[in-house]
């Protein structure tokens, strides 16, 4: 398969994160969009390394999954924190920082 | 008059001390606010200074032809020379005023410590402070070899007169007073520093003597002279209280009597005439300005002469009487005789503070400034004799100074050929008598107005001051009449005749309205009818320096404060506006709601993708 077919799948994934993102309501869901982004990202990196017979992607994208997962695991805990200080993850309630 | 130079350190000494104590009274609390010490300190001070003033004056020694009396240090420095020094010029006219300004200085100190008994303690040592820091001022005036210097202690004798006159702070009329006398005295200060400060950019120097060099060898490097010693003369107009700017003096007497004696007619006042007679060799340059002051000192004594006729308050009439005899001094200065006008100085300088002190005394007995009210002292020569000296010797009744001094004055004023002047000098002179007996008359012979005053109590230190006073007086007139080698006054010779029947005169009209009862005093009112209705009222001249203040000053100051609060304040309460209105438009930006910055950084990232690629292309 040509790389225009890994990087068209990554674009999209990448897309549909960014929609996801942008249009959940719920904390929860913007988080899941996150990881969407940087999956494509993932797809991205792995397939130039695969071309480029580099290892470098490859290697790059192992950092990303671990990073990933600490993002994950804070942002969860900052959910729940939120959730138990305002009773709700509601993006819409969420905007002490309105000027 | 021998040319003399006395010692140049003796004179720092007298400078020196006063300043000393006043040093000493500001910067120890506890001295202070303890009144008895901080009044021993200041009046050691100024004894001591008296006595070194008397050693200056005996030690003085003729001085050899074109010898400077000045000694001078350099002050401000400058490329090619200093700008201007400071020292001490001791010549006959600063000995002499140094030996008048130590000795009132020193009785009035004296005389405060009993006149001011029953105020608070703790105030008394401020009161001392500021009569030491006085006495310094016009010692340092007195002493000035330079126009510079002189400006300096100047002004000092003039903050020193507004805190003295204001000393009742707490008073609204003290405090009003002593802004007046501030406010009116700047104004003609204004003039001084200006005539100076051209004369200095002419002739590139302060310096009296270098002055007088070259103005009497005609060299003095000036185009314009008249305007300078016009302005210069403005100054002298303010302190020395002369028309149209005599209105502050009158209400100087808003202050304790003993400062009205020492600063308000004895010293301070003087400044003004002593800076005319100082400055002579250069007026002499200028006879317009010369012809000037002689008609407006001859009309300010003739206007003060007449409204000392009306008043009621003691104090006050002695205030208009000493508006009056300074004008006197400057006529005859005007009339190129400064140094007759200086001997009225010197004379008037010591029965003026006999006649302010015995005020006192009358004041500190009735507890009220109204000559109406006084009355009953017949029995009391001892409260009255010395005032009656003061009064004959202000009235001009040989033997005493006044007699010599006035006669000097006419003389002067006669054979400079202003017959105008002569004139009004001549009612005035009449005036003087009148008002002066009128108020003798009043205070000490009338019925007494109320039994209470059986047994008077006068202080011995007041009495005793004032009798002090009293003997000096009738000692410089003795000195006068039969120990001063020439009476070569010039004027015609019934000068002498008529100036003693002008007293005479003034004294009996005074006597028969007053206490021979023959002229009823209102009847006599009704025939100078708008006179007197008009120096009642000051000829109007109060209010027109109240009109031009709120015409001018205020209008001036409502303008000011219109543009600034309008415009000056308007654009930049728009500016501020405008600029609040923006940043509550753009706070709108900010919605608290982190997927809308998400768009604008895809937006963002897009459009600077698209960027990209097109500028690529």
């Amino acid at each position: 398969m040509p790389l225009g077919a890994y990087l068209t799948l990554a674009a999209l994934v990448f897309a549909i994160g960014l929609f996801g993102v942008l249009t959940r309501r719920n904390a929860v869901g913007i988080l899941l969009g996150i990881e969407l982004m940087l999956n494509a990202v993932n797809i991205n990196l792995v397939a130039f390394g695969r071309f480029h017979a580099d290892l470098g992607g490859a290697i790059f994208t192992m950092f990303t999954i671990a990073i990933t997962v600490a993002e994950v695991a804070v942002g969860l805990a900052i959910v729940i924190v939120i959730f138990r200080v305002r009773r709700t993850v509601d993006a819409d309630h969420l905007d002490l920082l309105r000027g | 008059m021998t040319a003399r130079v006395g010692s140049a350190t003796l004179a720092l000494i007298v400078l020196g001390l006063p300043f000393a104590s006043f040093l000493l009274l500001v910067l120890v609390r506890p001295l202070r606010r303890s009144a008895a010490a901080a009044a021993t300190v200041s009046i050691a001070a100024i004894a001591g200074s008296l006595a070194t003033a008397v050693l200056v004056v005996r030690g003085a020694v003729a001085r050899a032809g074109g010898q400077s009396p000045s000694t001078t240090w350099p002050w401000i420095p400058a490329d090619g020379g200093p700008m201007a020094t400071v020292g001490v010029m001791v010549d006959d006219l600063s000995m002499t005023m140094m030996l008048l300004v130590t000795l009132v200085s020193f009785l009035v100190q004296v005389y405060s410590w009993s006149y001011l008994h029953d105020e608070p303690r703790t105030s008394l040592g401020r009161y001392y402070a500021y009569h030491s820091l006085f006495a310094f001022s016009m010692l340092g005036l007195v002493l000035s070899p330079g126009f510079l210097q002189m400006f300096v202690f100047w002004e000092l004798v003039g903050l020193c007169s507004y805190l003295l006159i204001g000393y009742w702070y707490d008073r609204p009329s003290a405090a009003r007073a002593a802004v007046k006398a501030f406010w009116i005295t700047k104004l003609g200060d204004l003039g001084f520093v200006a005539g100076i400060a051209m004369l200095w950019v002419a002739t590139g120097t302060f310096d009296f003597w270098t002055l007088f060099q070259q103005g009497s060898r005609g060299t003095l490097p000036v185009e314009a002279l008249p305007p300078i010693m016009f302005l210069i003369y403005l100054g002298a107009v303010g302190k020395s209280a002369q028309f149209p700017l005599h209105v502050w003096l009158p209400d100087a007497m808003e202050g304790p009597t003993p400062v009205s004696a020492l600063i308000h007619a004895a010293t301070m006042v003087t400044a003004g005439v002593f800076l005319v007679t100082r400055a002579f060799p250069l007026f002499r340059l200028t006879p317009d300005v010369l012809t000037l002051i002689a008609w407006v000192g001859a009309f300010t004594a003739l206007l003060a002469a007449s409204m000392a006729c009306v008043e009621i308050d003691i104090k006050r009439v002695l205030a208009y009487s000493t508006v009056s005899q300074l004008g006197y001094m400057m006529a005859a200065a005007g009339a190129a005789a400064p140094e007759a006008g200086f001997m009225h100085l010197v004379t008037h300088g010591v029965f003026k503070a006999l006649l302010f002190l015995g005020a006192g005394i009358v004041i500190h007995v009735f507890h009220t400034n109204d000559v109406f009210r006084m009355g009953g002292l017949r029995r009391h020569p001892w409260i009255w004799l010395p005032f009656v000296v003061g009064t004959l010797a202000l009235a001009g009744v040989w033997p005493l100074p006044g007699f010599f001094t006035k006669e000097a004055i006419l003389a002067g004023v006669f054979d400079a050929r202003l017959g105008v002047p002569f004139a009004m000098l001549s009612v005035a002179a009449f005036m003087t008598a009148f008002y002066m007996s009128r108020v003798v008359f009043l205070t000490f012979f009338a019925r007494p107005h109320h039994a209470g005053h059986a047994h008077p109590h006068v202080p011995v230190l007041m009495g005793g001051v004032t009798w002090l006073l009293a003997a000096l007086t009738l000692a410089l007139g003795i000195q006068q009449a039969f120990f001063s080698g020439h009476h070569d006054i010039g004027g015609p010779a019934w000068l002498a005749a008529f100036s003693l029947a002008l007293a005479g005169g003034g004294i009996l009209l005074a006597w028969a309205m007053y206490q021979g009862a023959t002229l009823d005093p209102a009847r006599v009112a009704r025939m100078f009818g708008p006179l007197e209705w008009m120096a009642r009222r000051r000829y109007g001249l109060d209010a027109v320096f109240v009109g031009l203040y709120r015409g001018v000053l205020l209008a001036l100051a409502r303008l000011v404060g219109w543009v600034d609060r309008y415009l000056v304040d308007g654009v930049l309460n728009v500016l501020s506006a405008w600029t609040l209105r923006a940043g509550d438009r753009v706070r709108r930006l900010q919605t608290g709601q982190p997927q809308d910055y998400v768009y604008g950084v895809a937006l963002g990232a897009l459009l600077l993708f698209v960027l990209a690629q097109w500028r690529l292309r």
